[in-house]
């Protein structure tokens, strides 16, 4: 072969590689990640979210005062590409048997660190605690569900179960921590407030969800909460306090997740029946927010299908374990956006319910019991064909 | 031939301008570095005038073994003095796009690197290597050490040595390869240029087409940052950012290091290495603070060159062995284990644009590592975390001093609980040259 023809051969190979969009890997499309901020952020709120990105995936090590003992080292660790989290990332939480109060916080309680650095000791679960796991929830679209008024979480309560309807959703009461700054409108009963987050809505705002979680999940310490988790002393924040808010500014401005083929018949005919059954009772598909200072969060609707309410789900999800006001059989309802992109997070299995027990969603609703079981009843009745339209529209949200 | 000069001329400029930058802008302890090196050397006044450079050329004769190449450089000498000068430049260019997310465009300066050897008496010789890299932001001594034949199969290397683990550590320059990066495997995976303060015995021996040779060194080891680091993994390189590690061994227990090369001229080079010592600060003053724990590495590393095709497969692979604690966190395993392996063809070898000699190359390298080697105990189910990357590469040698590299990168990264991985792609041109 002749240089020049070789040389042209290369060149010519080079200027199709190069114009080949191919070779340059494109994201995955919008609807199928979860970690992107809202529409409409202003540009100096978009330079917070990524200031608020950093913190949540930064690594802990024992010199930036990870532990002695904790279960994870980053956010992102147990919350990957901000989806539902593994079995591997699981959290136990242990000693509260009702809605009076944790016994065993003199113990290591409410939650169990049980990963140590080399040369310490985990925690371990004390004798006659009872404990409940806890696999990690999507920390998608949370904006919207903080800046839900209080007033209309009390309206979707039926404590009484007045309309008949078997389902009764009370919002779990706590005392909140002093750092908290209550929502305006705040609504109270004896000097408790309504609390949302967590699987037993346990964690007032995304502040105090945050500030839990570095300080039970890695042993990180901040002003707000500065009890090391190991020596049960007051010591220096490892953390500062602009990480902290950067991060929930992070939590808040994350994007809701986005629904797929919302035309698709079968889709259609999911809804349809999800409507039927009542799941809607308790997974509510719309909400408001009220007013917020970010305005892309600010009087929207959105589609979370959850009422931030608890629930009796019955003696088999029961597990002996509590938070707040919250009695042992009580849940609240987890939002079901995103739940099609659960397996894109876990791994590529499905680990649903509270501990990940449910490894398809068809299993989810199976143990669905308490005051979801006339729900679940129907279900049972249903049809292959129609328990596949059901499923193929939970798939796309 | 002239152009050649005229290149060597320019880049010693450029180290000079350099060396002069860094004495400015940098801490203290850089220039006194610097100075040392360059007043060790009769460079300063060689700088009057360039015609006195005399270039050592490589001995071709005689065959070499990886362990050999630290002096398998090109070097320039000054007049009869005995001390020689070298070293390698690193710059690219490279548009990489991850999962549509790109830096956009990156010019780069990876690494600049200065050798200075002295034969200090006919059996014992003196070498160094200095390594700036990203346009002088870190700066170590990579190689610092005395030499001395007792014995063609006996010979004692003392000071900062490189541990010979694979072939990658111990034969890393630039110009060597006809990628503008460097292995994942042989570099993140087993750090490289991984080097300690230490000292050991070398020797080899050769008979009709065979060649052994062998390696042997005690010297500082890993620390606790290995499994306590914000790559959220086990990764040995961590332990490079010790700053007390040419003074103090974390455990105090050395690292012991050995390899076994052989060579036949008609079929290539198989090494085989290990190395292994405690990494935890297992005492302190006396008191127990944990078990010792320890690393554990096993490489083996193959290169040939097909004759007649002239085709050459350099090859690697490398397994880890880390004491994790059980009650640590999954997110750091106790086994990794990764490799590459590049073949190169020369395609053209001819006079192009009057360079005698030169070659043109097709290249692919195939590399993969696994960072966490086991399964979840919760599931049962496989820890993933691993990456692999194909490269498939066009070089063009002038000399076979300087390598100018273009290069295709398509990289795969999968998260630790095997979600979709993350991909990368993009294009590298980019050159490397000994000066
Ligand atoms: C060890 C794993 C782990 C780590 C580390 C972790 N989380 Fe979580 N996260 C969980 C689990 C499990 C829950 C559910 C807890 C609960 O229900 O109380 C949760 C709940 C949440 C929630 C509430 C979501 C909802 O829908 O109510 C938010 C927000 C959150 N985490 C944010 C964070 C942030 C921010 C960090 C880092 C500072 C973090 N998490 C670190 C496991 C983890
Ligand atoms: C009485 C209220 C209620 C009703 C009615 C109800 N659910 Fe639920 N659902 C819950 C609660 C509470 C949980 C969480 C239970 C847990 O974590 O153990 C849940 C969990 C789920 C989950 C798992 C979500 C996850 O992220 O792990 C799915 C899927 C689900 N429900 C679908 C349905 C469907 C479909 C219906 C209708 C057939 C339905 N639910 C009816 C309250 C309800």
């Amino acid at each position: 072969m002749k240089l020049n023809t070789f040389l042209f051969l290369v060149f010519s190979t080079l200027v199709i590689l190069i114009s080949c969009k191919k070779l340059l890997p494109d994201a995955a499309p919008e609807s199928e990640l979860l970690d992107g901020p809202i529409d409409g952020l202003t540009t100096d709120e978009t330079a917070r979210f990524l200031k608020g990105d950093i913190a949540f995936k930064e690594v802990f090590t024992s010199s930036k005062g990870l532990g002695s003992t904790f279960v994870a080292s980053s956010c992102i660790s147990c919350h990957a590409g901000d989806g539902k989290g593994h079995p591997s990332t699981t959290l136990t939480r242990f000693g509260q048997p009702d809605e009076f109060g944790n016994l065993f916080l003199d113990q290591g309680g409410p939650q169990l660190q049980h990963r140590a650095l080399p040369g310490f000791a985990p925690e371990q679960i004390p004798a006659g605690a009872t404990f409940s796991k806890f696999t990690p929830p999507a920390n998608t679209g949370l904006g919207f569900l903080d800046y839900v008024t209080d007033a209309t979480i009390m309206a979707m309560a039926d404590p009484n179960d007045q309309d008949g309807d078997g389902i009764s959703g009370v919002p779990n009461w706590i005392a909140v921590p002093d750092y908290v700054t209550l929502r305006p409108n705040a609504i109270s009963q004896n000097g408790k407030h309504i609390s949302r987050f967590g699987k037993k809505a346990a964690a007032y705002d995304l502040l105090h969800q945050t500030v839990n979680a570095y300080n039970q999940d890695m042993g990180i310490t901040s002003t707000f909460n500065p009890i090391d988790v190991y020596t049960h002393q007051e010591i220096d924040p490892e953390v500062s306090n602009q990480s902290v808010q950067d991060l929930v500014f992070y939590l808040r401005t994350l994007k809701a997740p986005i629904p797929r083929n919302q035309d698709d018949p079968e889709v259609l005919q999911g809804k349809a029946i999800f409507n039927q059954l009542n799941c809607a009772g308790c997974h509510k598909p719309t909400l408001t927010t009220g007013y917020s200072p970010i305005s892309a969060l600010s009087n929207k609707e959105f589609h979370p299908f959850t009422d931030l309410l608890l629930h009796d789900m019955g003696a088999g999800l029961n597990d002996g374990y509590t938070e707040g006001s919250a009695k042992t059989a009580e849940w609240r309802t987890p939002p079901l956006w995103g739940l099609g992109l659960s397996a894109l997070s876990q791994g590529g299995s499905f680990f649903l319910m509270h501990d990940g027990r449910a490894h398809s969603i068809e299993e989810a609703i199976l143990l669905h019991g308490g005051e979801a079981a006339t729900s679940r009843g129907l279900y049972q009745n249903l049809n292959e064909s129609n328990r596949s339209s059901l499923i193929a529209y939970l798939m796309s949200l | 031939m002239s152009l050649v000069k005229k290149n060597v001329e320019s880049l010693m400029l450029n180290v000079e301008w350099r060396a002069s930058f860094n004495i400015k802008n940098s801490t203290l302890k850089i220039s006194i570095l610097l100075f040392s090196i360059l007043g060790f050397s009769p460079l300063t006044i060689a700088q009057v005038d360039s015609s006195l450079f005399v270039r050592i050329p490589k001995d071709t004769t005689k065959p070499m073994l990886n362990m050999d190449a630290v002096y398998n450089r090109p070097f320039l000498t000054v007049g009869k003095t005995p001390v020689a000068v070298g070293g390698y430049l690193e710059a690219n260019w490279q548009y990489l796009m991850t999962d549509g997310v790109t830096e956009g465009h990156q010019f780069q300066v990876r690494r600049m690197t200065l050798f200075v050897s002295s034969a200090i008496s006919r059996r014992i010789k003196f070498l160094s290597e200095i390594e700036f890299e990203e346009g002088g932001k870190e700066i170590s001594l990579e190689f610092a050490s005395l030499d001395v034949e007792f014995y063609p199969l006996i010979n004692f290397r003392g000071g900062i040595i490189m541990n010979p683990i694979g072939a990658f550590n111990q034969n890393h320059d630039g110009p060597k390869w006809e990628f503008v990066d460097r292995p994942i495997s042989a570099t993140q995976m087993l750090p490289a240029t991984w080097s300690n303060s230490g000292f050991g015995i070398y020797g080899k021996n050769y008979k009709g087409n065979w060649m052994i040779g062998y390696e042997a060194y005690l010297s500082g080891s890993f620390d606790n940052s290995i499994i306590d680091n914000e790559e959220n993994k086990t990764f040995l390189p961590a332990a490079k950012s010790n700053p007390e590690r040419f003074e103090e061994i974390n455990s105090g227990l050395p690292l012991v290091t050995g390899k076994m090369a052989i060579r036949n001229r008609k079929i290539g080079e198989l090494g085989l290495s290990y190395m292994g010592g405690v990494y935890n600060k297992f005492q302190e003053d006396g008191l127990q603070l944990d078990k010792k724990r320890r690393v554990d590495v096993l490489a083996a590393d193959f290169n040939t060159t097909v004759p007649k095709l002239n085709t050459t497969v350099i090859a690697e692979w490398a397994w880890v062995f880390v004491d994790v604690p059980s009650t640590y966190t999954q997110q750091f395993g106790n086994q990794q284990h990764g490799g590459f392996i590049d073949v190169i063809q020369p395609v053209l070898t001819r006079t192009i644009f009057g360079w005698k000699n030169a070659t043109l190359n097709l290249a692919c390298r195939f590399e993969y590592t696994d960072w966490n080697v086991g399964h979840f105990n919760e599931t049962g189910g496989n820890i993933s975390e691993d990456v692999w990357s194909i490269v498939p590469a066009i070089s063009f040698r002038p000399t076979p001093q300087t390598v100018f590299r273009f290069n295709y990168r398509y990289l795969s990264q999968q998260d630790i609980l095997g979600n979709p991985p993350s991909l990368t792609g993009g294009f590298q041109v980019g050159f490397a040259t000994y000066f």
